[in-house]
């Protein structure tokens, strides 16, 4: 008899029923989470999952069994997608540490690398996992040209991600000023330097990029907003169109 | 006997003398056949003898008839071969004039309607299968994997961190990112302006009319050559230029192989 009362995993399934039923708990998770009490494995049930999600906002609750084969897709679009996200979570880390004004900012990056918590390890996140998006953007864009995915109806969602692939190489392309080494300053120096040869507007361009006719504070201010903010909120949104026509096109492109 | 094909003919013809619309001439030549094959007596006539919702009688075209469907016409106190009682009005009156329950339910044909005209089928049913968990399985599993080796990678190897930015001094070489070495390999054999201008917008501009240049319909490779041989041509156009300015570019950017040399001059 008092053995049965002290059942500990007894005792725990109790109070996590009594957690699952109550108000706070059924308001936070709506019917068909799998965190609701009595979640079952049902057809029914599997729909509600992504139904009455924020999921929904991404996925349908079915997709062609053909699309999720990895042999199709090999994931790049949704790795581009993670790597977005974790560049953004590392990048605002980064931000903490770091003041994009030339007479401190190198200073910065040596104290990021040594003193902070983590700091250099989020640094090679950042730019490792910024070479890979580059690379796994280009690649997403080959698989979708190989499988002829950018067929009618998706022939706009293929210009959303020709933008797309633009914003990605505007993005490393700033963010490789940031360190303001040697490394990034020719390395800039000698991409813009590409720009001036624009026909009529070139020096303009040039000049409008730089704040100046060559690299100095202006610059680095200028590229660091572009970096963290400008660019980030225009990817945001064209993201946001590309997954929405993945959606209204019919989903992934058909099997060949 | 006539075949039940002989007597859609039949009725077709029959419709189409009397001047009724294809479609109607095609329906009743068809609910006569359907008749015919269930064995009634005179198939080319909508009659009792059909059991409920069995067809559309041509003689139903009678202002009694019109008033409402569940109205008996005069026919209907014909006994019926069909004796399945239906709880309806015309049973009740059967009963109240003491012959036989008729199960009888009169359908006027009002109109035909094709069926792509209701629901247009644009899509072929697809296999398909739940999101969760098989394709939220596949996406946690992925991410996990690549954050995996990019954690690994990272905790191994550091980001480059040179000396503080110094404008009088100019490291050779000077390369672009990796990205854009494909085109500064080009300014080596071009003007700047076809280099650095020209190629870069007739490749973007190219990417993004694509779509409207090639019209062929299907995604099977076998059709698609041309395309896949342009494509696969420029990227690998691309990999070689890009390859060389990574690797093959010592000081002054000029040509050197690094096993001979020694450094590599790329940094990412």
């Amino acid at each position: 008899m008092a053995t049965a009362g002290w059942n500990p995993r007894d005792k725990m399934n109790e109070r996590l029923d009594q957690l699952q039923n109550s108000q706070v708990w059924r308001s936070i998770f709506r019917p068909g989470s799998i965190f609701r009490r009595g979640y079952a494995d049902s057809p029914r049930n599997r729909a509600y999952v992504v139904m009455n999600s924020l999921l929904y906002h991404l996925h349908p609750v079915k997709v062609k069994r053909h699309g999720i084969k990895l042999s199709y897709t090999l994931c790049l679009g949704g790795l581009s997608f993670f790597l977005f996200i974790l560049l953004t979570i590392t990048g605002i880390y980064l931000m903490f540490f770091y003041r994009p004004e030339v007479s401190v900012v190198y200073a910065d990056m040596q104290r990021l690398s040594a003193q902070v918590s983590f700091g250099l390890l989020v640094r090679n996140l950042h730019r490792w996992g910024a070479h890979l998006m580059v690379i796994s953007v280009f690649l997403h864009m080959a698989r979708v040209f190989y499988t002829g995915a950018y067929k009618p109806p998706r022939e706009f969602n293929w210009i959303v991600g020709v933008i797309l692939f633009l914003l990605t190489l505007l993005l490393s392309f700033t963010g490789y000023l940031l360190p303001w080494d040697q490394l990034a300053v020719w390395a800039v120096t000698v991409g813009t330097e590409m720009m001036k040869n624009s026909p009529v507007i070139g020096d303009q361009v040039q000049f409008a990029l730089l704040g100046g006719p060559v690299i100095g504070p202006e610059t680095l201010i200028r590229w660091y907003t572009l970096h963290v903010w400008l660019l980030p909120f225009v990817i945001v949104i064209f993201i946001s169109i590309h997954f929405w026509r993945v959606r209204k096109d019919g989903g992934i492109s058909g099997p060949m | 006997m006539p075949t039940p094909d002989e007597i859609y003919e039949q009725v077709l013809a029959e419709e189409q003398g009397k001047g009724s619309s294809p479609a109607v001439a095609q329906a009743r030549a068809k609910a006569a056949r359907v008749r015919a094959q269930k064995g009634a007596a005179d198939p080319t006539k909508a009659q009792a003898s059909v059991p409920a919702g069995g067809g559309a009688p041509s003689t139903s075209e009678t202002p009694q008839a019109q008033s409402a469907a569940g109205t008996p016409p005069s026919s209907a106190a014909q006994p019926a071969a069909a004796a399945k009682p239906t709880p309806k009005a015309p049973a009740k009156k059967a009963v109240g004039n003491g012959g036989p329950a008729v199960p009888e339910r009169v359908q006027r044909l009002l109109a035909v309607v094709k069926p792509e005209a209701i629901q247009k089928i644009e899509r072929q049913p697809m296999d398909r299968v739940n999101v969760w968990p098989h394709l939220m399985a596949a996406e946690f599993l992925a991410l996990l994997v690549i954050m995996a080796l990019l954690t690994m990678f990272s905790v191994a190897v550091d980001a480059p961190l040179r000396d503080l930015a110094n404008f009088s001094q100019t490291p050779n070489p000077s390369k672009a990112p990796w990205y854009f070495l494909g085109l500064q390999e080009l300014l080596r054999y071009f003007h700047p302006q076809v280099a650095g201008v020209t190629i870069p917008t007739v490749l973007i501009l190219a990417w993004f009319v694509w779509p409207f240049i090639d019209r062929t319909p299907s995604t099977r490779p076998e059709d698609r050559k041309v395309a896949i041989v342009l494509f696969t041509f420029y990227v690998i156009t691309f990999a070689i230029l890009s390859t060389i300015g990574m690797f093959f570019r010592g000081p002054g950017f000029n040509f050197i192989f690094p096993w001979e040399t020694g450094p590599i001059f790329f940094e990412l």
